[in-house]
């Protein structure tokens, strides 16, 4: 099979199957504690330039407790995964963290607007890009939880998104049709905010899952940030609850609220006037330089941070926002 | 003579475009209320995906991303982007809405920057998200945008959501389904269809009170003109009170 076009975008990862067996052989099977507070996790498992990618999609079912820490541990030289990345996008690019994007959706935070500063970090020169698109990505995550070097779609085909990726069109042997193909995807390091988790790593997502069942298969290594940590009996009792396996996984961080200001379905609500303020004060660079050691640099941890934001009783009002659904977005 | 504004008057032209039976695709804004006000009048078997997971839920307000809570709401599946994006794939999605800050005669759009260097872009746009898989394997597409000349361009700077590419065939010769495109673009002064061989943008009815002076005044490419061209059916009451009571009643995107 040959390819009959070539994007000239930039492969950040290496799509070969048998290089990710070697580490996957290697992976721990056993039934081990990993719990570990989300310093020492990303700590140990971000290096500086390291390829990391973020669960969770537009807001929702962020780890932003672990997107703080690596903005307060001055994480340098990171790969990024952009799918649909927005508040993620938005702290990870306050940081300065990452030097090279595969983009699907970014510096936008969909209907609330989009972040000046983000947008101006990667119209800077700084960030070296390919460009996808969501479903490419997914495609990606799948075709590396698959053990395959590629899986091919229609998406991008006509798009100038193919010429500046590593996509490439191929003729299928079978229809004699062209389609574009989607290398796999292998992230140094997955980081990914699920409702429960135990202590081992087994992980319950409630609601859309995205593509974190595959990017979690997908990564080399992955950080489980939980509302909560639940006995490992909950899960032996019914059984297709777990939708990420302990053996994906490397550290489990409990960090109650750990996707503020996001929506995390069947727990909170987004906090829009927080997201609201971050776009504001965005601009004016004297300003957000403050709210970032106010918020981020000068807070020991995640905690200092939501008390800094209502604490519990702000908390409380955004469970509550989740479930009476008829009262909008107005928070 | 009933009053509206032009952001109502896109919402209930788009809604008239969905019929019972079909499956959209739908993002957050016009498009959302579109596709609510479309269940709750003529469409009530509309079935309303969301690319992160959602399937057919029962939305009890506008949603702020594609992939938060309201979308699973009384839904029969909270799912996965690769379940919403492979039914796209395999033909089971009738319509998406899209939209971006350029546009061409044959319906291609940009979502993704400005400027002629990719690798120094003018202004960096958010990218595909979503879109471009949309476009693609999508049956119809729908834009809602307003009319503007900078917007309705000649060239775009990047082709993040393939239309009708350089017109004619030639969609389909890039591999792209047949049968499948752009179908409607909705806008304050005018809709727009590609019913035609050349696949070129053409002025199909004008909103009320419109000329096509007017609209050609607005666009930066030259349009075709439907032979069958009509005055567009305005708003009627019924779709006016239930997108105002029950749609958007906090006019978030009709108060825009």
């Amino acid at each position: 099979m040959k390819a009959v076009y070539e994007g000239k975008g930039a492969l950040f990862m290496d799509p070969d199957p048998d290089a990710a067996r070697e580490h996957f052989r290697k992976k721990n099977r056993e039934m081990t504690g990993k719990i570990m507070s989300v310093r020492d996790a990303v700590a140990k498992f971000v290096p500086d330039g390291c390829y990391v990618a973020i669960g969770g999609f537009g807001g929702v079912r962020v780890p932003v407790a672990a997107m703080h820490e690596i903005v307060r541990q001055r994480k340098k030289g990171l790969g990024l995964s952009g799918h649909t990345a927005t508040h993620d996008f938005q702290i990870l690019a306050a940081g300065e963290c990452f030097d090279r994007c595969d983009v699907a959706y970014i510096v936008g935070l969909e209907a609330r607007g989009v972040s000046k500063n983000a947008r101006k970090y990667m119209e800077s020169g700084k960030v070296k890009c390919a460009e996808w698109t969501n479903a490419g990505m997914a495609w990606r995550f799948k075709a590396a939880s698959l053990g395959i070097p590629f899986l091919i779609g229609r998406q991008s085909l006509g798009a100038d998104s193919i010429k500046w990726s590593a996509s490439k069109i191929i003729e299928c042997p079978y229809t004699g049709k062209q389609f574009a193909t989607f290398p796999a995807l292998y992230p140094d390091v997955a980081i990914i905010h699920v409702n429960d988790a135990d202590i081992y790593g087994n992980s319950v997502i409630k609601g859309v899952s995205i593509a974190d069942e595959d990017l979690a298969r997908a990564a080399k290594h992955v950080i489980i940030t939980c509302e909560r940590i639940v006995d490992t009996e909950e899960f032996r009792k019914d059984p297709h609850q777990v939708m990420i396996p302990y053996f994906c996984v490397d550290a489990v961080c409990e960090i109650p609220y750990g996707g503020y200001p996001g929506n995390m379905p069947f727990e909170y609500f987004s906090d829009e006037a927080h997201l609201k303020e971050w776009l504001e004060i965005e601009e004016d660079a004297a300003a957000f330089k403050k709210f970032l050691d106010d918020n981020i640099y000068n807070v020991k941890d995640f905690g200092e941070y939501l008390e800094r934001h209502g604490g519990i009783e702000r908390m409380k009002e955004l469970r509550k926002l989740e479930f009476i659904t008829d009262a909008g977005f107005e928070a | 003579m009933t009053d509206y504004n032009s952001m109502e008057l896109m919402i209930c032209v788009a809604a008239r475009f969905l019929e019972n039976g079909a499956s959209i695709v739908v993002g957050t804004g016009a498009p959302c209320a579109a596709a609510m006000l479309a269940q709750r009048t003529a469409a009530p078997d509309l079935l309303m995906l969301f690319e992160a997971g959602g399937i057919a839920p029962e939305l009890p307000t506008m949603p702020v991303s594609v992939g938060d809570s309201r979308t699973t709401h009384r839904a029969l599946m909270a799912s996965s982007m690769t379940e919403t994006m492979s039914l796209a794939a395999r033909g089971m999605v009738d319509y998406a809405f899209l939209g971006g800050a350029q546009i061409d005669m044959f319906g291609n759009l940009n979502s993704t920057m400005i400027g002629d260097d990719y690798n120094r872009p003018k202004v960096r746009l958010p990218g595909s998200g979503g879109a471009c898989d949309l476009a693609t394997n999508c049956w119809r597409t729908i834009v809602i945008t307003p009319h503007e000349k900078r917007r309705f361009a000649a060239k775009v700077d990047f082709v993040t959501s393939p239309g009708y590419l350089t017109g004619g065939n030639s969609r389909y010769e890039a591999g792209l389904p047949k049968g499948s495109g752009p179908y409607k673009i909705i806008t304050n002064l005018a809709v727009m269809g590609f019913e035609n061989p050349e696949r070129r943008m053409e002025v199909e009815s004008l909103h009320p009170g419109v000329t096509i002076e007017q609209v050609k005044e607005n666009t930066g490419f030259e349009l075709l003109v439907s032979k069958k061209m009509k005055a567009t059916k305005p708003p009627d009451a019924t779709q006016l009170k239930i997108l105002r009571e029950q749609v958007d009643p906090h006019r978030y995107i009709i108060g825009r």
